[in-house]
């Protein structure tokens, strides 16, 4: 009973972080930066 | 150990070893990227895979969530992703760590090398048990607190995990731009030369010593331990069948007390626990197991 109320408590949460993440428009600027290559991430910035 | 269980543990190996190659082809498909020398910029870019690898690797199809998720905080528009958190939390709910032992390239790399024939290591337990706090503190200051926290005076952030310490991002993509771009060569400096560092000691490290990124320093390890204990996939010991071998534990490339807690944070759920048992005690847990079957001693 805890571990289904967990899951569907994580399952909801989840789905729910990223509708409000996407309406935010983060799903814009997560390919706005993957597009680049980010310098600091190869050791150049 | 008889013919018929040394074949299963072969299988299994085979069969691990054929996903975790096919995994790290899926996530860096764009083979191309390697010959225009620049990177993938397709929409699939907006999709954060659920393993380590660095979306600046040429052939990278989509994005690194630790990678995206300081990307989010870095800007100004928001302090946390969401959208990250989210995903992560999915992925983290539906299969724990199977990820990390199944899916994830560098994890693929770390397993790689163990496999070359040198003496191994085994880290004092009580070291490794205070070491594998390590990665929760870069995940909390690292990954999330520093990115979104501190920032210049137009409000921009830095990617603290991926610049210092992430080896994922010199191995898929600072090396190989660094090798293709005479003038990224030319910009490379201390910073630079850090960070092969890193990446030269987690390489070597993972000669003698089992996934030692994965067991103390991988923040994503960290995230998807937390869900372990109650994600759809687990694993569970039969006390009834179990004649205390003790060869799961031995084989455990995590150091997992495997008789006594499988489901602990640390098991990436790789299945060379259940391939070994001689008397099939390990198995897949079912959806419906409350945390106490997980032991089935009636």
């Amino acid at each position: 009973m805890k571990l289904t109320l967990m899951r569907t408590a994580a399952f909801l949460a989840g789905t729910a972080f990223v509708i409000i993440g996407v309406m935010r428009g983060e799903a814009g600027e997560v390919l706005e930066k993957a597009v680049r290559i980010c310098l600091e991430c190869i050791g150049i910035g | 150990m008889s013919r018929m269980h040394r074949d299963r543990v072969k299988r299994h190996s085979r069969l691990r070893f054929a996903i975790q190659l096919a995994a790290a082809a899926l996530s860096n498909g764009y083979a191309a990227g390697f010959a225009e020398k620049t990177i993938f910029t397709g929409r699939s870019k907006a999709v954060c895979l659920p393993v380590l690898n660095c979306y600046s690797c040429p052939a990278a199809l989509g994005s690194c969530p630790i990678g995206a998720m300081q990307a989010v905080a870095n800007g100004t528009r928001h302090s946390i992703s969401f959208y990250v958190l989210g995903t992560l939390t999915l992925f983290g709910v539906i299969f724990g760590r199977l990820i990390c032992g199944f899916l994830c390239p560098f994890g693929f790399v770390q397993d790689l090398l163990y496999k070359l024939p040198t003496p191994k290591l085994k880290v004092p337990r009580r070291a490794d048990k205070l070491l594998r706090y390590l990665k929760y503190v870069i995940l909390a200051v690292f990954v999330i607190l520093l990115p979104a926290l501190l920032s210049d005076r137009f409000g921009l952030g830095e990617p603290w995990f991926c610049k210092y310490i992430c080896p994922a991002g010199t191995l898929e993509g600072g090396i190989p731009h660094i090798l293709m771009n005479e003038k990224l060569r030319a910009l490379a400096g201390a910073l630079f030369w850090w960070k092969l560092g890193v990446l030269i000691a987690v390489l070597a490290a993972s000669v003698f010593i089992s996934r030692p990124f994965c067991r103390y320093l991988c923040p994503l390890g960290a995230f998807y331990s937390l869900f372990n204990r109650f994600s759809l996939y687990r694993m569970k010991v039969d006390d009834k069948k179990c004649i205390g071998c003790g060869k799961c534990d031995d084989c455990c490339p995590m150091a997992v007390d495997v008789r006594k807690d499988i489901n602990c944070g640390e098991c990436i759920r790789c299945g060379r626990c259940r391939a070994v048992c001689p008397a099939n005690a390990i198995d897949r847990a079912g959806l419906t197991d409350s945390p106490a079957a997980e032991r089935e001693t009636t």
